[in-house]
Formats: C-alpha cells, sequence, structure tokens
C-alpha cells in the first residue's frame, strides 16, 4: 500500500497549513493518520480481489497482506503467480518493489529513534503511507504518534478488506467479467504516476514498458519485468554521461530526497 | 506449492528490507547514486507492471476491454481522482467494455 501513494497528500497538505512551528495539536496528527490509514486501508478490497481473480487461495491472499503487508510488492507478485512466473522471478520482482521501504526506515529510525527491541515489530509498518505521515509531523512525540496511528489503522483495515475482498470474489465466481482484472494495473498506475516528476523518470518509465512489453513473448514469465527494472541503472548511466559524470547533485541530493518522501 | 514458496520468499525478503533500513547506519546508503536508484526502481517496475497486465494473457500481447479501463484509470488520475476511485472506474469501463462485447 505504500505504494499507495496519492493518499498521503492529505496528510502533507494540512501539515504546513497548521504551521508546524506553531504547535500542532495531537488529535490533528491523529485525523490526518486516520485519513491516510482509512483511505489506504480500503484498497485492501482491490488487492482481496485480484488476488482470488488470479488463483490465490483465501489464506494465501491473507498471508499476504498479513506478512508482506506493502501493496505493490502484494500486487505483483499476484500478477506474476497469474501469469504462470517461477515463483522466484515472481518473488524477485516483488522484492525489489519493497527495496524502497529501507530508504523509509532509515529516514524513520532517526526520527522515531525507537528503542532496539521496539524495532523488530515497528519494521513491519514501515511503508509509504506511514513515512509520509511521519515525515510531516512537527516533533518527535508526533512523528511517534502520526506512524502508530496510521500503521495500525491501516495494517487493520488492509487485512480486513482483503478478506473481504477475497471472500466477495470467490462469491461472484468469474471476476474478469466484472472488470476485477482491470484493479492490478489501475492500482500500479496509480502508484506511479505521482512519481513521474522529470524527464529521467519519464524515460526510465518508457524503456521500461518498451522492455517489459517487447521480452514478454520471448522469455519465461516473470523475467521480462526484471529485465525491464534494469531501465532504472540504464536511464541514470545515460544522464551520467550526457552530464559529464553526476557531480553536482550530491547537495541537491538529500534535500529534494527528503521533500519528496513528504509529497508522496 | 510454488505459490507458497513464491509467498514465504517474497514475506521473508520485504520485512529484511524493511528492518534494514532500521537497523542500517544512515551513510551506508546515503550514496547519491543508490538512492537515486532507489527512487527509479519503483518507477521502471511499476511502469512495466501497469503495461504488462493491461496488454498481455500469458505470453501474448494482446488489446482488450482492460485498455479502456487503464485509460479511464488514466483519466481519473488527471483529475486528481482519489486513489478508490481511480480503481473503480478502471474496474468499471473494463467491465462496461466486456458488457457490450469488447
Amino acid at each position: 500500500m505504500a505504494e499507495q501513494t496519492a493518499p498521503p497528500q492529505p496528510a502533507a497538505g494540512p501539515a504546513p497549513a497548521a504551521g508546524p512551528r506553531t504547535g500542532k495539536p495531537d488529535s490533528a496528527v491523529v485525523r490526518d493518520a486516520l485519513g491516510v490509514g482509512i483511505a489506504v486501508g480500503l484498497s485492501g478490497f482491490a488487492f482481496g480481489v485480484t488476488s482470488a481473480g488470479a488463483g490465490l487461495t483465501l489464506l494465501q491472499t491473507c498471508v499476504l497482506s498479513l506478512l508482506v503487508f506493502t501493496g505493490a510488492s502484494q500486487f505483483a507478485l499476484v500478477g506474476a503467480i497469474a501469469a504462470g512466473g517461477n515463483p522466484f522471478a515472481a518473488a524477485a520482482g516483488a522484492f525489489f518493489l519493497g527495496i524502497r521501504n529501507a530508504f523509509y526506515g532509515l529516514r524513520l529510525s532517526q526520527l522515531l529513534a525507537l528503542p532496539r527491541w521496539l524495532r523488530p515489530l515497528a519494521a513491519h509498518w514501515v511503508i509509504d503511507e506511514t513515512t509520509a505521515v511521519a515525515l510531516a509531523q512537527p516533533t518527535r512525540r508526533q512523528v511517534r504518534i502520526g506512524f502508530t496511528v496510521t500503521g495500525l489503522t491501516l495494517y487493520v483495515l488492509w487485512n480486513l478488506t482483503t478478506l473481504l475482498g477475497a471472500l466477495g470474489a470467490e462469491a461472484i465466481g468469474d471476476t474478469d467479467a466484472w472488470g476485477l482484472d482491470a484493479a492490478g494495473p489501475a492500482v500500479f498506475l496509480a502508484l506511479l504516476a505521482p512519481m513521474l516528476r522529470t524527464a529521467t523518470e519519464r524515460a526510465a518509465a518508457g524503456l521500461a514498458v518498451v522492455l517489459g512489453l517487447g521480452l514478454l513473448p520471448v522469455l519465461p514469465a516473470g523475467v521480462p519485468v526484471l529485465v525491464a527494472a534494469l531501465a532504472a541503472p540504464a536511464v541514470l548511466w545515460l544522464k551520467g554521461r550526457s552530464l559529464g559524470g553526476d557531480g553536482g547533485t550530491p547537495a541537491a541530493g538529500p534535500a529534494t530526497e527528503r521533500t519528496k518522501g513528504q509529497d508522496r | 506449492m510454488n505459490v507458497w514458496i513464491a509467498i514465504i520468499a517474497t514475506a521473508v525478503g520485504c520485512y529484511l528490507v524493511k528492518y534494514a533500513g532500521l537497523l542500517v547506519p544512515a551513510h551506508a546508503l546515503e550514496r547519491p547514486l543508490v538512492r537515486r536508484l532507489a527512487a527509479l526502481l519503483p518507477v521502471a517496475l511499476l511502469a512495466a507492471l501497469t503495461a504488462q497486465q493491461t496488454f498481455s494473457t500469458g505470453q501474448t500481447l494482446v488489446l482488450d476491454a482492460r485498455a479502456a479501463g487503464l485509460a479511464a484509470a488514466a483519466l481519473a488520475l488527471l483529475l486528481r481522482a482519489p486513489f478508490l476511485v481511480v480503481v473503480g472506474a478502471a474496474v468499471a469501463v473494463t467491465a462496461g467494455v466486456r458488457a457490450l462485447g469488447g
């Protein structure tokens, strides 16, 4: 769900308006966190339906939401399985999508300053939405409130709606007739759209589409997506060459990265 | 069985990267190139996955009702619709086109 990039905007929006420095009541943090948690949590329904439509059992679908708990990775895995992919290629694609969570954790670990024993538990909730809400808060106390309330609401709702979606899909039988096979790609597009800010990102996306579709008929299922991921290093390399190395960016890097986290 | 292997591998892998972020010393992942690659990797993957799940069945490229659904989702995104509306539009349009025999 992290992946559900669009929803964090409400959280990022109200924060500056309330004026981080003038102080913001804890209730406002809870309200923002609940807004994101509920909006995104409900989209577990789309996952439950997609997963059941892809042929996974109710138990498999629910285990994915309980144990993986990072939406894009779950959708990717289910899509790869439906396409008949090798399990390891399918898992690798899902794993690559989850890597960005490591970078969220990196930033959150300083802000949350959690005791060592609590980190293995908190880690499971390190996703796009919890990061977006937590980073928008002015004080450590409110960072912790934002992270916890978003994480708890989203985790509970995401798993409940996954179950309901999977049960619903089983009940209606042919999910394709209801257009439910379009839910997966629509989710990916919604996650992707806010990321296409610069020419570099658009070039990477375009190249990935060409590789993903072009190689689909000739390579085993699941592998074309992994090859398409190479569009990212390829575009960075080409950009580095055309700029004569990527000097100059280190100073700008951290700042842009920080704002990026918030508006995602 | 294969499905369970994929599920367990994904669960373990995704959890470990989350946990690693909380444990790894900041400088290890702070190199600009590593960060930019991490930001660009999801872009490439999501683009490829969107295209594949819209325009293919198994290993064959196809153009069917899903393309209309994706176009509806894109339109909803341009209109800044909420997440669930975007997904709902794609599903409804795909179902509608199929019902009309598309």
